[in-house]
Order: structure tokens, then C-alpha cells, then sequence
């Protein structure tokens, strides 16, 4: 054993999370209860078991080859990939991995093509409504087998993430975020500003950092997606996580009440935007946060990634941030936020994979260990390991938070571009109606609203 | 477009010598024809007929059946994908993009014909005057032409950045609380985007021009000069005239440019907020991870429809004066 009590804290974290984790499947009070108890049992085995709990089985081969084809290209992602390899080759009798990393937003945009046509075999890729579309049209290999031999690894939160439409398993949950108000410690020190936890005192807040020379909020939306983190988190907080994930996968309508009232109360902190928003790409916006120039940002844990890369750990060491503040409705208890997983999966069509098979399944089993996801997370620190063997002594207070703030949702969501259709969320689609809402946040949005529904029916079933 | 020039000059040059010929005697001589030339002329014919059957024309058929499919790029096309003319009437009645990226199409075309292209023309005709540093000067406006639109497009998006680049830094409005938010705001980064364009294209035109120039005849300009004609007379009047052949293709280049207009927009906000264009919306539909595919193919067949317009003009010109 020989826990630190740190590490038991962050681990008891993690069971209590995995009992408010439902990611985006519909369950009842009574299965939550179930599986929060399947979830603290897990923890429990883990904790009891230690490292045991990844050896290698019968499905695994040694030596050989194998190949990945990876969508981190980040500097730092792409070291820790690179790094997660080497440490396989190593442990693995030498296997000789193939990998192709592919730029992000190529590789995200050509997922379809790519998995029909001759893909590596395993990939890189989200969990949630992106990876069971791929499992349900049969381009992804189940692994249930080496889940099985991993499972008593994880929480039961992480387990349902990955599960199809099936019940089968089709990924390895390797890290995860939290997305949330950042800010820096020194700059609100020195203004004496104070976490706002609800609508007023947030809006009170951006006044008092204006008349300070600040731009209240840091925003950044020349990618399109960024702004998608603030309406998730407004229609939570407003409208709840049922009706939020309704809506975006077409269960409710775009041209509803609610919604509407979602652009007003958004409108109300437009006026505290960075300048000329839409130019700036999100680490423009990071940029305004570590230079000081910003007082907050809504975004993911990975904007510590653009801290670590300004080379300067005093930086790094300022960085904090709140969950978004209550917005007064009855849904602010669920404390809902964005917290996407991201995963390894096995391709179907890989012309090596059935040679490579018993490599492939040793590949992820060996990113499902606590240690490989350490060996990730020390290269880019917004990713958190989920394994619940990862040794978290070494977390600097900023992950410990970041664990902390997820296991207190009772209800997570895996980000807009997850939990919705592509077609539908993409630069031609939410990205853009988006952007035509923040041109002029005042408007009526009715006919904005109306676009957004008759985007949404003209598009083909899925 | 080239395969179909090329096919056509070796039949002219076959007919040449048999201009004012008998038409008996003509058809005489196809049969005189070798097994050999028979063969041979099949194949000079049919490998170029063939591979342009099977790579254009091909695929062009295949976008429009696939038009009329609500296809996702995922298993067989079955019956049931068949929509009719549902894509073509969400483009044109529901579909909020469409409009604004024919008309942003348009305003590129219309940029460069009367803006980029003139300017390149008119940079040409002052390089060929001769004057000092004219070598050094050529260089330094063909320079950007040797760089893709994409890495262009990478440049000015570093230039054109709200509060780090060096247009608003040079202009002193990055620090202001009015800054100007070149590519992000929907009223102007079409005209951003256009401008960095514009930097290429000026030197692309420029060259061909000046290559064009230098062939015409100094005695032409000699003798409209003897004649007292001045400079802008000697231009229109005469020198205008002689490049004809190069107009044309300046105005197809020019043309062609404006349709295909993509990788730049693409790189700066993958044609969003005001950016949109259709060749950016054939991709961000059907080659991006949406994969609506059959809408695309809609946007894609309508894209080739007004394609064919210039095309089809340019090509009966080299027909005509070929004839």
C-alpha cells in the first residue's frame, strides 16, 4: 500500500466524484446510488489491490509492432505521447510502435474518412456522443476484454463514458478537464478582488476590474468552439443539465424560451469582453490572462498548458480558478460543469490490426496504468490522469483543485462539440450562429434561434 | 480545361497542310493512313480522353448523383438516401450561408478584376519602361507569388492579429479600447483577407504581363511614336490591342482565382463570420467531420454551374480563333 494520505484524499475525491459522475447518460436517482456504490467499491479494491491491477493477460502480446495514429500535436501533448511510447516500447519487449501524429482539427475533420479507409490501429479520440456514433456504425474494435482487466482501475463514472450504445466497451479513458473561471492569484491580490459565487457578485466584479484598467473577462472566439464553454455552462446553470443535453442532441427546440433567456442573461457580461474577441485565438486569450492584462477566462485546465509554455514556473504557480458563479435557478445545485474525456480506442478497418492485435490490446492496457497517465500529464499538466492508480502526491494544489471541482458536479457534461452532432456544431453550424449572436448581443434573437432550429431539421438522420 | 486545348491542337496541325484540299481528296488521305499513325493516334487521343473521363468527369458525375443523397460518408448509399432536390431547396430557401458566400464570391471576383489585376497590370507596364532597379524591383513584387496562399494566408493573419499584430501596433490602435479587429469583425476581414490576396495575386498578373510586354514589337511602339501618338494613347491604342491573347488569359486567371478562393479564408477562421465562401462551404460540409456529404455535392454542382461560365467562354475564344 503505502499510500500518502495526500494521494488517499485525492483518491477518496475521485470515489466521491464517480458518484456524481453520469456523463451524459439518463440514469434515475436509483441507478446514480447504484453506482456510486459500484464506484466507492471500485476505489476501495483499487486502493486495497495497488498497482496489481494491469498485468498482462492472455489477450496481450509482447515484441512486434503496432501503430497509433494521434491528434496531439500541441508541444506538449506531443511530448507526452511521444513519451507514453517510449515508456511502451520499453515495457513491452521492444514493441515497435508505428506513430502518426496528424494535426488536430485535420485529423478531428477527416475522422470519418480516416477510420473507413486505412487507419493505424489504435487512435486517439473523445468520449461521449463522438466515440458511440463510430462504435454504432462498427468502425471501432470493442475491447471488452482488456476492460475487464483494467476496469478495476477506474470509477464507474469513467466506465459508463466509455461503454457504446451496446453496453460494449470501446476506449480507454486516458485524462480528462475541468472547465472554469481562471484567473491569477497575484492580480487578485493586489485589487483585492474576491471569488464572485453568484450572477451579481460576478457582474460586480467585472465593473470594479474595468474601473481598474483590467479586461474583465478574456475571451477569444476566432476558432469558433471557444464560446460554446460559455453557452454550456449558462443553459446549466439556467436551464439544467436535462434540458441541456435535450437540446443538443434535438430533443428540445432551439427556438424555446429558455434559450432565449439563456442569450439575454449572456448578453448582460459581453460588455466585459476582451476587444476585437473574434480575431483572437484562445491562447491570444491566455496570453491576456498570464500577461496580466485580463482578470478571468472561462476556459478548460488547459490554459495552464499556455502557462507552463511561457517557460516561467512563478506563472504557473499563480493560476487558479472558481467554478462559474450560481445564476440563482434551482439547477445550480447539480454545480454542473464541462469535463471532457479523452481516450484511446482501437480502430476496425486498420489492415495491421489483426496481426497486431495482441500488441494494440497491450498498448491499452498500458495506458490505462496510473503511472503511464502521470508519465502524459507531466507534459501537458491540464490533462488529469483518470486511472485511479495514478500516484497524485506529486499534483501541485492547481490539479488537486481541478479533481476537487469535478468530484463536487453532480452532473457533467462533455462539451458542446461532444455532446452534439459535428454537422451541427461545426464553423458552419453553432460555431457561426454563435458568432452572429456575440457580433451584437443585443439584438432579438428570435430569428437567430429560428436559423438555429431550421439548421438543426434540414440536417440528414444520423 | 488543358486536356481539351492539347487534344484539339495536334487535330488542327493534322488539318493544316490540308487547307484549300478537296474534301474527296481529304478523306483519301485518312486512309491512306498507317495501321501504325491509327494506332498511334488512338492513343494520343484516348489515354488523355481516358484519364480525363476518369478523374474529372468521373467525380463531377458523381457529385451530382451524390447531390441528391443525404449520404454521411459512412456504409453503402442505399434508397433510402435518396432525397431528391431537398439540398438544393434548403440552399436556397433555409440555408443562411448560401447567399452570403455567393455574394462573397462575387465581391472577390469583383476585387480583383477591377482592383488587384489593373494594379498588376499597371506595375508591369511601369517595370517595362526600363527604368533603374527595374530587375530588383520585379523581384520584390514576384516574391509573394512564390509562397502558397496558405503560408500567405499565415503571414497577414500575424500581421492582421487585433493586439500583438503589427498593422494595429503601426496604426497605434492596439492599445485603444476602439481597437480594429481586422479579421474578426464580419464588415471588414472579408476586405482583410483581400488585401493579402491582393499581395500575391499584383505579382502573379505582373509577371505574366510583363512576359507579354516584352514580346511585343518595339517598332509598333516606334512608329505610334513617330506618329505623335503619346503614352497612354500609344498604350490603349496600340499596345492593348497586340495582347489580346494575353488579356484573355489574364481575365480566366483572374476569374478562375476569385472561384477557387479558399485557402486563405480557410486559414484564417475556416470561412466563418463573414469569411464564408462556397468553395469553404462545399469542405466545411461535406469534407470536414459534419460529412454531409450530399449537401455538399448540392453546394459543390452549383459551384461548377457558374464555373462553367467562364470556362466555356474562354474555351469557344480558343476555339474561334483557332477555327
Amino acid at each position: 500500500m503505502g499510500d500518502s494520505s495526500e494521494a488517499k484524499r485525492v483518491r477518496n475525491l475521485l470515489a466521491a466524484r464517480d458518484a456524481a459522475l453520469n456523463l451524459n447518460l439518463d440514469l434515475s436517482r436509483r441507478d446514480v446510488l447504484k453506482i456510486a456504490g459500484y464506484g466507492s467499491l471500485a476505489a476501495f479494491i483499487a486502493a486495497c489491490g495497488g498497482n496489481n491491477t494491469t498485468t498482462t493477460t492472455g489477450i496481450t502480446a509482447k515484441g512486434g509492432t503496432m501503430s497509433l495514429g494521434s491528434y496531439n500535436t500541441d508541444p506538449n501533448s506531443k511530448k507526452g505521447t511521444q513519451a507514453i511510447v517510449d515508456a511502451f516500447k520499453a515495457a513491452n519487449g521492444g514493441t515497435n510502435v508505428k506513430l502518426n501524429v496528424v494535426d488536430h482539427g485535420t485529423f478531428q475533420n477527416q475522422i470519418s474518412s480516416y477510420l473507413q479507409g486505412t487507419p493505424e490501429d489504435a487512435f486517439t479520440w473523445f468520449s461521449g456522443h463522438r466515440m458511440r456514433f463510430f462504435a454504432d456504425k462498427g468502425l471501432a474494435t470493442p475491447i471488452d476484454d482488456v476492460w475487464d482487466a483494467v476496469k478495476s482501475n477506474y470509477t464507474a463514472g469513467f466506465e459508463a463514458s466509455i461503454k457504446g450504445n451496446d453496453g460494449k466497451a470501446y476506449a480507454i479513458p486516458t485524462d480528462y478537464y475541468p472547465w472554469a473561471v481562471f484567473y491569477r492569484k497575484d492580480v487578485w491580490s493586489q485589487h483585492g478582488y474576491t471569488v464572485p459565487t453568484n450572477w451579481d457578485a460576478f457582474k460586480a466584479l467585472c465593473v470594479k476590474m474595468k474601473a481598474d484598467g483590467l479586461i474583465p473577462i478574456a475571451f477569444a472566439d476566432k476558432d469558433g468552439w471557444p464560446a460554446q464553454g460559455t453557452f454550456d455552462i449558462l443553459n446549466l446553470r439556467l436551464n439544467g443539465y436535462d434540458f441541456h443535453t435535450e437540446l443538443l442532441t434535438g430533443k428540445q427546440k432551439w427556438t424555446d424560451q429558455r434559450v432565449t433567456n439563456v442569450y439575454k442573461k449572456w448578453s448582460e457580461i459581453t460588455p466585459y469582453y476582451s476587444p476585437a474577441f473574434a480575431g483572437l485565438t484562445w491562447e491570444q486569450g491566455a496570453d491576456q490572462l498570464l500577461r496580466k492584462q485580463a482578470g478571468m477566462y472561462l476556459l478548460g485546465l488547459f490554459v495552464s498548458d499556455e502557462f507552463k509554455a511561457s517557460g516561467s514556473a512563478a506563472d504557473l504557480e499563480q493560476l487558479d480558478f472558481f467554478a462559474f458563479p450560481d445564476m440563482g435557478t434551482q439547477y445550480d445545485a447539480e454545480k454542473a460543469l464541462d469535463a471532457p474525456i479523452d481516450v484511446y480506442m482501437l480502430t476496425k478497418k486498420s489492415p495491421t490490426l489483426q496481426a497486431d492485435l495482441g500488441q494494440a490490446k497491450a498498448f491499452m492496457e498500458f495506458v490505462a496504468k496510473g503511472s503511464t497517465q502521470v508519465l502524459y500529464w507531466q507534459n501537458a499538466p491540464g490533462s488529469i490522469p483518470t486511472a485511479n492508480d495514478a500516484d497524485t502526491s506529486t499534483y501541485p494544489a492547481l490539479t488537486k483543485k481541478a479533481v476537487q471541482i469535478v468530484s463536487q458536479a453532480k452532473k457533467i457534461t462533455q462539451y458542446f462539440d461532444r455532446d452534439s452532432r459535428p454537422d451541427y456544431s461545426g464553423p458552419n453550424g453553432m460555431q457561426g450562429f454563435l458568432l452572429k449572436f456575440l457580433s451584437n448581443p443585443k439584438q432579438d434573437t428570435t430569428s437567430l434561434q429560428g436559423q438555429m432550429q431550421a439548421f438543426w431539421d434540414s440536417l440528414p438522420p444520423e | 480545361m488543358a486536356n481539351t486545348t492539347t487534344r484539339v491542337a495536334p487535330a488542327r496541325t493534322q488539318k493544316a497542310p490540308e487547307a484549300g484540299a478537296l474534301v474527296n481528296r481529304r478523306k483519301r488521305r485518312y486512309t491512306l493512313l498507317t495501321r501504325h499513325d491509327k494506332i498511334l493516334i488512338a492513343l494520343m487521343v484516348g489515354i488523355p480522353l481516358t484519364l480525363d473521363l476518369l478523374l474529372v468527369w468521373g467525380p463531377t458525375l458523381a457529385s451530382v448523383g451524390l447531390s441528391f443523397t443525404n449520404w454521411q460518408n459512412i456504409g453503402p448509399i442505399t434508397g433510402k438516401n435518396f432525397v431528391g432536390f431537398k439540398n438544393y431547396q434548403f440552399m436556397f430557401s433555409g440555408y443562411t450561408l448560401f447567399w452570403p458566400a455567393f455574394t462573397h464570391n462575387l465581391i472577390w471576383l469583383a476585387w480583383l478584376t477591377l482592383i488587384a489585376t489593373p494594379l498588376g497590370m499597371f506595375l508591369a507596364v511601369l517595370l517595362d519602361r526600363e527604368m533603374r532597379g527595374t530587375r530588383f524591383y520585379q523581384s520584390v513584387f514576384f516574391l509573394p507569388v512564390v509562397l502558397s496562399l496558405v503560408v500567405v494566408g499565415f503571414i497577414w493573419d500575424l500581421q492582421f492579429a487585433p493586439t500583438d499584430g503589427f498593422i494595429n501596433n503601426a496604426l497605434g490602435t492596439a492599445k485603444s479600447s476602439n481597437l480594429i479587429d481586422w479579421l474578426g469583425n464580419p464588415r471588414i476581414n472579408l476586405f482583410s483577407i483581400l488585401i493579402a490576396t491582393s499581395w500575391r495575386h499584383i505579382g502573379y498578373i505582373m509577371i505574366l504581363y510583363l512576359a507579354g510586354l516584352k514580346s511585343v514589337d518595339p517598332s509598333l511602339r516606334e512608329a505610334a511614336r513617330v506618329d505623335g501618338a503619346t503614352e497612354v494613347q500609344t498604350f490603349f491604342g496600340v499596345v492593348l490591342p497586340v495582347m489580346a491573347p494575353i488579356n484573355v488569359i489574364i481575365v480566366v486567371i483572374t476569374a478562375i482565382e476569385a472561384l477557387r478562393a479558399f485557402d486563405i479564408a480557410f486559414i484564417t477562421n475556416q470561412g466563418k463570420n463573414g469569411l464564408e465562401l462556397l468553395s469553404i462551404l462545399i469542405y466545411n460540409n461535406s469534407i470536414s467531420e459534419a460529412s454531409l456529404v450530399g449537401f455538399g455535392s448540392a453546394i459543390a454542382v452549383i459551384l461548377l454551374l457558374i464555373s462553367l461560365v467562364p470556362i466555356v467562354a474562354f474555351l469557344s475564344r480558343v476555339m474561334r480563333t483557332l477555327a
